[in-house]
């Protein structure tokens, strides 16, 4: 792994470990919620995946930006306009439609992302996506089952299913957009071009909607931009909620 | 059931197989073949993959571990595990590096770390009979279970629910 500062290695690390860490702490909040048990213990272990993948691409973060913080600083102590996660991780939890939604949008997204990162000349960064992509994989099986279940389910189940892909649609356009410092390192063949995602993923999505005999949604885009620090209003309450403890109590372990 | 079936050795297995043949510090690995993984106390970190290399250096022991997902709960278990192991032996100094490529598969599972799953009432990656009453009749309940590396299926012939070890 190289030691040297680079600075676009370090936002870029820290972008996809903010979108980890927003998206597992948003299915944190499901765990004595879920609606059966089997449920529960199945978010709890797809967060923990994502919280897991958030320490390691912010590692890599703290690695290339050669100052003195650690991982907890980054999750615990900055502000909402610090963070840089897609507008899509930090909706509200919504009900467990919405939960699918999200997880399936952004599975079909991650399988053919990580799949590219895992060969990115940053070798940090390509490890993590190696071991990642596996995870995502067998997320993405579960995610698409329960798209399939829901839509190809009753009325009810139905009907909110579209609800939840509708409204999160919105939010998808933000997937495909690089920023500055991923457009530069698309240039050294360390970042992945996520804009020639964006085929690929339409494939995934309109096969599995279309099994679970849904609609395409066609939203427009809601135009927040995440990477920026554009958030919506619900960053703030979910940092607030996972912030509170380091700090009040700055340096608290257990 | 299991041992029935052609034991294939992966390459990636081999290599494994190898590294431990040709060790240099047989003592060390001697030590740290007694460190089991929390969650399922039948594997012997080494068994499960986890364990990747063990040597030392002019500061004291270095040790290479793999974890099994990316936000595996019981890593942290697992490194206390290995340091209290080596501590415990006389070696005061003990470094661990965590090693995430290559990425940590079910391929590594030695033919007798699968046969110690099945005996402890869980069924073995990519075998999917019930380590009760060997079925193949089974119908998947969850596809994650107690922890990160299972899922929950049901056994149609006894009836009983089990576990199985995820291919990964």
């Amino acid at each position: 792994m190289t030691k040297a500062v680079d600075g676009d290695v370090f936002a870029y690390a820290l972008a996809l470990g903010d979108d980890a860490l927003i998206h597992g702490q948003r299915l944190a909040e499901w765990v004595s919620r879920a609606p059966t048990l089997e449920e529960e213990l199945a978010i709890a272990n797809v967060a923990l995946d994502h919280i897991g993948r958030a320490r390691l691409f912010y590692a890599r973060a703290i690695e290339a930006g050669g100052d003195a913080r650690s991982e907890d600083d980054l999750a615990y102590l900055r502000d909402a306009d610090a963070f840089t996660n897609l507008t899509i991780f930090e909706l509200p939890r919504g009900d467990f439609a919405v939960a699918v939604a999200r997880q399936f949008l952004t599975d079909a997204f991650n399988v053919p992302f990580l799949a590219a990162l895992a060969g990115s000349r940053d070798a940090g960064l390509a490890a993590i996506a190696e071991k990642a992509v596996k995870e995502s994989t067998y997320h993405l099986r579960r995610s698409r089952d329960w798209v399939l279940r829901l839509g190809d389910g009753t009325v009810e189940s139905r009907a909110r299913m579209q609800r939840a892909l509708d409204a999160t649609w919105a939010h998808c356009a933000e997937l495909f957009e690089p920023f500055a410092a991923e457009e530069r390192l698309l240039a050294r063949s360390v970042a992945v071009d996520r804009a020639a995602l964006e085929r690929p993923w339409r494939a995934t999505v309109d096969a599995a909607l279309r099994d679970a005999t849904l609609t395409v949604p066609t939203t427009p885009a809601a135009g927040y931009r995440g990477r920026s620090g554009r958030h919506t209003s619900h960053l703030e309450p979910l940092l607030a909620d996972m912030q509170v403890l380091q700090r009040a109590h700055p340096g608290q372990q257990w | 059931m299991v041992s029935e079936r052609i034991d294939t050795v992966t390459p990636a297995r081999a290599a494994r197989l190898r590294a431990r043949r040709d060790a240099r510090e047989p003592d060390l690995w001697a030590l740290l073949d007694d460190v089991m993984d929390p969650e399922v106390p039948v594997l012997s970190l080494w068994e499960l993959g986890v364990l990747q290399d063990v040597a030392r250096d002019a500061d004291g022991v270095v040790v290479v571990m793999t974890p099994t997902y990316s936000g595996c709960p019981a890593m942290e278990a697992m490194e206390a595990a290995v340091r209290a192991r080596l501590h415990a032996a006389g070696h005061a100094n003990v470094r661990i590096v965590r090693r995430l490529s290559p990425a940590w598969t079910t391929d590594w599972l030695s033919r007798d770390a699968r046969r110690a799953l099945v005996a402890y009432g869980i069924a073995a990656p990519g075998a999917l009979e019930c380590p009760q009453c060997g079925s193949t009749h089974v119908t998947l309940i969850a596809q994650f279970g107690s922890t990160a590396c299972k899922a929950l299926y049901r056994c149609d012939d006894c009836r009983e629910p089990f576990d199985v070890f995820k291919s990964h």
